[in-house]
């Protein structure tokens, strides 16, 4: 893919976040687009593509009213947007599209005209992993982390950082669902939720959306805003089935998505400004700063807890607070390239001083998928 | 032995002999006629090589604990705390399981335990491959 020939011209996030009980979920996916329309100065007519998970990408044209001759539901979980990013910078390279709006929107919290989820039983995640007691992410998600923290020796501590670390630069936020600082012992002392995990160290569960428009870096410039430039994309997927991961030290998605992104923006670690890494648990921003090749194997823990990524550091990391202070609807890729765009316009609450590369990077489902997408606001 | 409400899995063309395996007392994985990968879970082709010839193999039913969750949240047909673990068999594939016959604390669930299969009817129909600590 041709470097910085696609941007993002418009990006925003829902009028409220948290607890919206007054809006479905397919309001939220339409409140956040809006906003977004609004932000590039755009009206329905003028968008020609849409992507979009959790909702259909028919339910998304209907409700907003556009007729787009490109259209991606890739619905991989929470790394989709990445995935979208990745889709549309292609699509508008190769014509398929001049205009693409991306959106999420979940009801995570309130549940307002949002379709159950169930796993069926015919299913292999059915047959070999429901049985044995499994409900939902916080019981799966962490079932790596006792193998990787025996593989490298990796303390509680170490881990109960991450929280830590990423409250810090919640403080920082106003939208921020959780500001009041924390300490190691407040995380170890939390309730229990899937030992070794504790309720600090899962994502919030909240509602709210967001929405990115991309067109070409040629008609960028038109637009009101700031363009965010694509650098550099890669995804991937490994298995539904957290219990079939072939490592449970590292997630192969992740080291086929980072350094395809990488390798495509030609930029080294040390041209890293701002980084996000998803965080629905507190091991997924260790798995990633190794897995992207940020540190080396089994150095994550020790990195984080020696303050690498927080406030002042050369590598902040998650700088909106991540999924475990800031919000997490449930598919929270959606919030992080928010993140890196506004870290790229220059106009983020805990604003990273002079930087001109965010790396964001995306996981789906429990290790099943992942999604990574670079950022500049240096033009071509 | 089970508490009743667990949920139950449904085979399917390619996973019936697996259950089939299960409720006879014997743990059957696939082992590829062409490159000798042995792979779970079942499907008629090897996913190594893509080779469609593959045959049945009745496992040792001996493993060792590779990871887990203490999961402190209600489920139906579980009581809190229990565990959630991933072993890996000594022909090689991980499968999830519940581990019988242990305390559920991590104290007395160490990574790397030696553990044995055993073989768990939730009804008629369907007997699930649980583990517990090897003995001797």
């Amino acid at each position: 893919m041709k470097q910085k020939a696609v941007a993002v011209v418009g990006a925003s996030e829902t009028t409220k976040l948290g607890v919206v009980p007054d809006m479905s979920q397919i309001q939220l996916h339409a409140d956040a687009a809006l906003n977004a329309m609004k932000d590039a100065g755009l009206k329905p007519s003028d968008i020609d593509g849409i992507a979009t998970a959790g909702e259909t990408p028919q339910q998304l044209a209907q409700y907003l009213g556009i007729t787009p001759t490109y259209v991606d539901g890739t619905s991989v979980g929470g790394c989709s947007f990445m995935i979208h990013v990745r889709h549309a910078a292609a699509a508008i390279q190769s014509g398929l599209a001049k205009t693409i709006l991306i959106t999420h929107g979940e009801s995570g919290r309130s549940g307002i005209g949002r379709p159950p989820r169930s796993v069926p039983p015919d299913s292999l995640n059915g047959q070999f992993e429901q049985p044995f007691g499994p409900m939902g992410p916080p019981s799966l998600f962490p079932i790596p982390v006792l193998r990787y923290m025996k593989t490298y020796g990796i303390t509680h501590e170490q881990i109960a950082m991450v929280s830590v670390v990423q409250r810090e630069w919640a403080a920082l936020n106003p939208r921020s669902t959780y500001k009041d600082p924390i300490t190691v012992a407040d995380v170890l002392n939390s309730r229990m939720i899937a030992y070794p995990f504790r309720i600090l160290q899962c994502c919030l569960v909240t509602d709210g959306g967001g929405a990115l428009i991309l067109t070409s870096a040629e008609r960028a410039k038109d637009f009101p805003q700031k363009p965010v430039y694509i650098l550099g994309t890669g995804e991937s997927v490994e298995t539904p089935m957290v219990s079939q991961m072939e490592d449970f030290t590292s997630s192969r998605a992740f080291r086929v998505a980072g350094p395809t992104a990488f390798k495509e923006a030609g930029i080294k670690h040390s041209d890293v400004d701002h980084l996000m890494i998803y965080d629905a648990f507190a091991h997924l921003p260790l798995y990633g700063l190794e897995d992207l090749g940020f540190v080396g194997r089994g150095e994550a823990g020790a990195f984080i807890a020696g303050r690498n990524t927080a406030i002042g550091s050369k590598l902040p990391m998650n700088t909106n607070g991540g999924g475990l202070s800031y919000m997490h609807s449930g598919m929270y890729g959606m919030y992080a390239l928010q993140e890196s765009v506004r870290q790229m316009r220059g106009i983020a609450p805990a604003q990273v001083p002079g930087a001109k590369i965010s790396v964001c990077h995306g996981v789906g489902g429990m290790f099943a998928a992942s999604g990574t997408i670079i950022f500049t606001n240096e033009g071509p | 032995m089970l508490e009743p409400g667990r949920a139950k899995p449904v085979p399917t063309p390619e996973t019936q002999h697996f259950w089939d395996g299960t409720k006879a007392g014997e743990l059957l994985l696939q082992r590829c006629d062409e490159c000798a990968k042995i792979y779970f879970p079942p499907r008629p082709f090897c996913p190594g090589c893509a080779s469609r010839s593959v045959s049945t193999l009745k496992a040792s039913g001996k493993a060792k604990l590779y990871s887990y969750v203490i999961h402190h949240r209600k489920v139906p047909g579980f009581t809190p705390p229990y565990a959630i673990a991933v072993v890996e068999l000594d022909e090689g594939p991980r499968m999830m399981t519940n581990i019988i016959d242990c305390e559920q604390t991590p104290e007395a669930l160490e990574l790397d335990m030696k553990l044995e299969v055993a073989f768990v009817p939730m009804d008629d129909s369907i007997t699930l491959p649980l583990f517990r600590p090897a003995r001797g």
